[in-house]
């Protein structure tokens, strides 16, 4: 074990948390709305919704996230017309292609957990707010989404951490965070184990404050003597 | 364009069904290493002793807390000196150098090993105690008692959990890239470069991935209504 350079390497890597946090945090609330409107299209009884959710769905779950980057980055930007578009500014950097693919790829898997977050708020709940007057959005925002929120966080928490470590993909077009800047080191100093440890230790750091943070969540959401 | 997708030496088709077969070859490889790996941890896990326990959680956090990219690159950088550490205590003091196909498997592997763990662990947790107590009372005891008694239940019970690995583990195969096996991401890595074609290739990747996909998911369902004769009620035709 080299401890001076695991030492070192822990200062450098640190340096790559900030974006790893930033992508993270903007493709989740991206995808977060993504997910809402995905998840309420697929529960629609019109098909003209649900097919194409349900179709998006499977093809998000069913390729890998790499192939979904290089497809943004490399496959989209293949075409002239898009390369002389308004959208060229974004699809050039891959810091954007990387914010895209993660958020259409969060959107998909949370849309099936706020799918079943919200088919398992009861038709009682439903007719009583409708009782109470409630218009179609009140009733949604007031009644449905906040037992849905309850019901989906912890799936949600699972899919926050799985987030921070689909981030790592995006180092794969060239930018540095923890581990593009790990796999710059490894490749220096050749110091595989070490390294592995050092970054690891920071995803496994983040990975437990999120678990915290979302069990805090659920402490404050759930209801007393429940 | 159909030119560049047709099969012989003037397309990629033919190359593109290759990397098709390495992913699935690699695949079925790392779920099968997985599953050896799940088995012995499920144990650990399951194990009166303490250190076992230990040993057991600490694998399964890290590899389910850390990106799959890093163990990748931990095996890729890592895994020729350490076989070579390992082959010197054996008095082997030669040049080893790893094949990617043995990289990428324990690699994936390594990564589907700990999701395996879990769904077994869970599956054996589901047993009724009652069928340990049966069995042990019809005087079978220690491996005997899993083999006959505990392990098809198992089997039934792990399925649909290693049919979420399944998937797991093929999209995974597709970071494997990175170390040079040409499975269908590297294949249509090389086939855009070489035509300037990207957008057909990775949308040819899609398309083999949503095939292997979807086959799968018919043969494990088939699997499942198998294992679950004697459970779910005959449909009547």
């Amino acid at each position: 074990m080299r401890f001076e350079l695991m030492y070192e390497s822990f200062f450098k890597i640190l340096k790559g948390v900030p974006l790893t946090l930033e992508v993270v945090f903007i493709s989740t609330l991206l995808g977060f709305g993504l997910a809402i409107i995905i998840a309420l299209m697929r529960i629609s009884d019109n098909k003209l919704y649900s097919v194409p959710a349900y179709s998006f769905i499977y093809l998000i779950r069913g390729t890998p996230l790499l192939l979904q980057l290089y497809f943004v980055y490399y496959g989209i930007s293949q075409f002239s017309f898009v390369r002389e578009s308004f959208l060229w500014p974004i699809l050039r950097e891959p810091f954007w292609c990387g914010i895209i693919t993660l958020t259409i790829s969060t959107g998909a898997y949370s849309a099936e957990i706020i799918r079943g977050g919200i088919q398992s708020v009861s038709q009682g709940y439903i007719e009583s707010g409708k009782a109470l007057g409630l218009g179609r959005i009140s009733l949604f925002f007031r009644i449905v989404m906040p037992i849905t929120i309850r019901q989906a966080l912890p799936a949600y928490g699972n899919e926050l951490i799985l987030m921070v470590k689909a981030s790592s993909l995006i180092s794969i077009v060239t930018l540095m965070e923890i581990t593009g800047i790990a796999r710059t080191i490894i490749s220096k100093t050749y110091a595989p184990v070490e390294i592995f440890l050092v970054a690891g230790s920071i995803y496994l750091f983040i990975n437990f404050i999120i678990t915290r943070l979302v069990k805090y969540a659920e402490n404050r959401l759930s209801i007393p003597g429940a | 364009m159909l030119e560049a997708i047709s099969f012989g030496d003037a397309g990629w088709g033919d190359e593109m069904l290759m990397g098709a077969f390495w992913t699935v070859a690699v695949s079925i490889s790392s779920i099968l290493l997985g599953l050896v790996i799940g088995i012995i941890f499920a144990g650990f896990k399951l194990s009166s002793i303490r250190v076992l326990n230990l040993i057991a959680e600490f694998y399964t956090t890290i590899i389910r807390g850390v990106p799959e990219l890093l163990v990748i690159y931990l095996l890729f950088f890592g895994g020729g000196s350490a076989v070579m550490y390992v082959a010197k205590i054996f008095g082997y003091f030669g040049y080893i150098e790893l094949q990617p196909f043995v990289i990428g498997t324990l690699a994936v592997g390594a990564i589907s090993g700990a999701y395996s763990t879990e769904v077994i662990r869970g599956a054996v947790n589901a047993i009724p105690r009652s069928q340990f107590e049966t069995g042990s009372a019809l005087g079978l005891k220690g491996f005997k008692l899993y083999q006959k008694i505990i392990f098809p239940q198992v089997a039934r019970l792990a399925l649909p959990g290693i049919g979420n690995v399944w998937q797991i583990t093929l999209k995974d195969t597709a970071l494997i890239s990175v170390t040079g096996l040409v499975e269908i991401m590297r294949q249509s890595r090389i086939a855009s470069g070489s035509t300037h074609e990207p957008f057909i290739f990775y949308t040819i990747a899609i398309i083999l991935y949503l095939i292997i996909t979807r086959v799968s998911n018919i043969a494990f369902d088939k699997a499942e209504i198998r294992y679950s004769r004697g459970f779910i009620k005959r449909k009547i035709s």
